[in-house]
């Protein structure tokens, strides 16, 4: 299976060669960390006063 | 060749009333009737249910009345200038997006009935003063085990057998999940306590129990055998796809129904084969929903396992030879190599690190918030403050949604989508519905999916079929509605 997954990938036409690939997730992965950290600066102002009740009285009625 | 793929959305939103009578029905009828009143050009045209059949089952035969889903006639039902349904289905407001032809329009529609239901929210609140709000959410589940769902309908040939359809269909249902689940804070299988599982990938997979049925609300089935077609019933057959999450993510939309589109044109051609048909389908839906790691193996009917991931890759790839065979003119062509595109970089994110596809995938962009905040107030898994993060995700409040301040990335302006709230897609039937709709309100007396049903004047009523899709576009009828002052005119221009 390992095998067959890597020739689907190695024959695909890739636009980047791996080690740009590489930097480019990385960079994103700092810029999605400096976000995240950003929005749980700020969470607690968005999230809902009495979050915990209101969590706990939603109920639903099942539809489909 | 496979059937252009006319495709569209429905989905049920979760509703909430804080300070008044929390009954659901009457909260959703008070949000749809606050929008409609607000629309000036809607009118209060009823639905008709003359064509609707939704005990009839693809596999051929018709289902007791009694253990078959119901169908509410006495409910608030609006159509809108844009070819949408809006209307209370079991004690949720759902809108039905109108036909569209390519996976890009169903981005476009889906997100003009968020802001719809956003604007709802604020009717309502000018209706019921400060003393109760109307809450929505577009979820899937309360997390007490009851779940609603998101459905999506693709037109496929009446002449496909039912039998091939479930056995290919079934592995994409089954790890589509991988880039389509948005994610979920606990576990609602029963007999399983909550907190066994501290997250997982979809909200909907606790509660498939079978693998193929006509039931929609009790023992869920991951294929849907209702046989519906709401068009010719010789020529068509529409798949109605009950597996899927409601997303936050545009792109995930974006995904789901485009894969499926091109993975159910492949089979419709007898493209797909069987290489990746499952084993054992339902354990299968709740382990790679239990595993966001993406490790596990599932069990495929030829004795292999695989992950997946790897099943993915699989239908990718066979993808990537029926392209190259037959072109992709079923689900648009350009949008199509997009989808293909945008296919395998989700893939191959998810395969390198799933954090690199957090601005698509909801299931990762809300592990990101509940693990970061958890790690910040060094929570348990289970605290209830994690479900309210993941309940929040969900919010349609501007104010209050999480997944508006994720990052995820957008494929549609505010501006079109503000526009899609009321102008119809332009090639689909729902043309036709939409404009007619929009011009002659005071004539109409009642639409559905393949009719429309006239009343002008002396005459008797006067029903115009649509049971093709793809007629009443703009290309066919845009100039005839242009051109005519009047319903009759049009009528009559029409051979009516």
């Amino acid at each position: 299976m390992a095998e067959r997954i890597q020739k689907s990938k190695t024959t695909h036409e890739k636009p980047e060669t791996p080690d740009t690939a590489a930097d480019a997730v990385t960079e994103t992965g700092e810029k999605i960390k400096a976000d995240i950290d950003d929005l749980l600066d700020e969470i607690d102002d968005v999230l809902e006063t009495n979050a915990e009740d209101f969590v706990k009285s939603y109920v639903q009625k099942g539809g489909q | 060749m496979a059937l252009p793929k006319v495709l569209g959305i429905e989905t049920e939103y979760g509703i909430f009333v804080r300070g008044g009578d929390n009954n659901p029905v009457a909260a959703s009828s008070s949000l749809i009737n606050a929008y409609v009143a607000a629309q000036r050009q809607v009118s209060r045209i009823g639905w008709d249910f003359e064509d609707e059949q939704p005990t009839t089952d693809a596999r051929g035969f018709t289902m007791d009345a009694s253990i078959a889903p119901e169908v509410e006639t006495t409910l608030v039902n609006a159509v809108l200038t844009n070819g949408a349904r809006y209307y209370v289905d079991h004690a949720h407001p759902e809108i039905s997006t109108p036909e569209v032809v390519d996976a890009r329009e169903a981005v476009v529609w889906d997100r003009a009935a968020d802001e719809i239901v956003r604007d709802s929210m604020v009717f309502a609140r000018e209706l019921l003063g400060d003393s109760a709000e109307i809450i929505i959410h577009k979820n899937n589940s309360d997390g007490k085990g009851n779940s609603y769902g998101c459905h999506e309908n693709y037109l496929l040939a009446r002449e496909l057998p039912f039998g091939r359809l479930t056995s290919q269909i079934t592995p994409h249902f089954v790890t589509r999940q991988i880039f389509t689940g948005a994610g979920k804070v606990g576990c609602e299988l029963p007999g399983r306590p909550s907190d066994d599982i501290g997250y997982q990938i979809s909200q909907r997979a606790d509660f498939f129990e079978e693998e193929v049925g006509l039931e929609t609300t009790l023992k869920r089935p991951i294929v849907n055998t209702r046989d519906e077609p709401h068009a010719d019933p010789q020529k068509y057959r529409r798949l109605h796809v009950i597996v899927g999450d409601a997303n936050m993510s545009e792109m995930a939309t974006y995904l789901k129904v485009g894969t499926t589109a091109i993975i159910l044109s492949m089979i419709e051609d007898d493209e797909l084969g069987d290489e990746w048909t499952l084993g054992n389908p339902v354990p299968a839906i709740r382990q790679v929903s239990h595993d966001p790691s993406l490790r596990q193996t599932i069990m495929l009917r030829n004795g292999n396992r695989a992950t997946a991931l790897e099943v993915q890759w699989g239908l990718f790839e066979r993808a990537q030879k029926y392209v190259q065979a037959r072109g992709l003119a079923s689900v648009g062509a350009a949008v199509g190599a997009d989808v293909m595109k945008k296919w395998e970089q989700v893939l191959t994110g998810l395969e390198h690190d799933p954090e690199s596809v957090a601005h698509w995938v909801d299931w990762v962009a809300k592990r990101r918030i509940v693990n970061g905040y958890s790690d910040r107030h060094d929570l348990k898994p289970g605290s209830q403050r994690l479900k309210a993060i993941d309940l929040q995700y969900h919010d349609m409040r501007v104010d209050k949604c999480l997944a508006l301040r994720a990052g995820l990335d957008t494929i549609v302006t505010a501006a079109e989508a503000r526009t899609a709230m009321t102008a119809p897609p332009e090639g689909t039937r729902a043309y036709f519905r939409g404009r007619c709709l929009e011009k002659f309100p005071d004539d109409i007396v009642a639409a559905n999916w393949d009719s429309l049903v006239f009343d002008i004047g002396r005459d008797p009523l006067r029903r115009v079929p649509m049971m093709e899709p793809l007629r009443g576009t703009a290309e066919y009828v845009g100039t005839l509605i242009d051109e005519s002052a009047t319903a009759r005119e049009l009528l009559n221009r029409l051979g009516q």
